[in-house]
């Protein structure tokens, strides 16, 4: 399954992107998490994040679908 | 409404949106950007969003505050980019009858604003470090 996986702020930095296509099998956000934070030595835990899948936030055992895009969403320090 | 802003926010333009003539108090908040934070010295805030996402939910606090509060009006701009020390960072305005609903109501939409909505500071300190907050 090939999924878009946005990136922001210290998560984008560690990343060195903002966004990618990833080609990978993940039967949820958690499991997909799990292979990137792998891949990019994120520090964080998911216990720290919040994600949303195609711009609505949604709980981690959400189920994938091909072609869905996915942002980890790491605590807000707006304002 | 609320919306991301790339550049200077216009207060003025938001206030006259809120001037009803069934309005008798007005409520604003602005948030700076501060020289400081945990004794380091600050020299410029970089603000990040995921603006698509950032509109909704802040939205959704807006549509909130009309339902938990006697309002009339309410508006926030939150702006991204890079913001020098002094910049007007964010700006929430409330119209109501009466005062206190509008304090109320600008209160809990700013308290709201920063725990929920996808906006990220990356302080650029005084040394040359700079640092991504996640409180």
């Amino acid at each position: 399954m090939t999924y878009r996986v946005l990136y922001f702020a210290s998560l984008r930095d560690r990343a060195g992107t903002d966004a990618e296509s990833v080609d990978l099998q993940a039967i949820d956000a958690r499991a997909l998490y799990a292979q990137l934070r792998a891949r990019h030595g994120f520090t964080m835990g998911d216990d720290r994040l919040r994600v949303a899948i195609n711009g609505e936030f949604v709980g981690w055992e959400h189920a994938l679908r091909d072609g869905d895009e996915i942002a980890f969403i790491p605590p807000v320090s707006g304002g | 409404m609320f919306h991301i802003s790339e550049t200077a926010i216009d207060t003025a333009a938001l206030a006259r949106e809120l001037a009803l003539a069934r309005a008798g108090a007005c409520v604003t908040f602005e948030g700076w950007v501060r020289d400081h934070n945990e004794s380091r010295s600050v020299v410029r805030l970089e603000y990040q969003s995921y603006a698509s996402l950032a509109q909704v939910e802040g939205q959704r606090i807006l549509a909130e505050a009309c339902s938990k509060f006697a309002i009339l009006g309410a508006r926030c701009v939150h702006r991204v980019g890079t913001l020098e020390v002094g910049e007007l960072a964010v700006w929430v305005g409330v119209s109501a009858a009466h005062r206190g609903a509008a304090f109320d109501a600008c209160c809990y939409i700013i308290d709201e604003v920063k725990k929920r909505v996808p906006i990220w500071k990356n302080e650029h300190y005084a040394d040359g470090e700079s640092g991504w907050l996640h409180p």
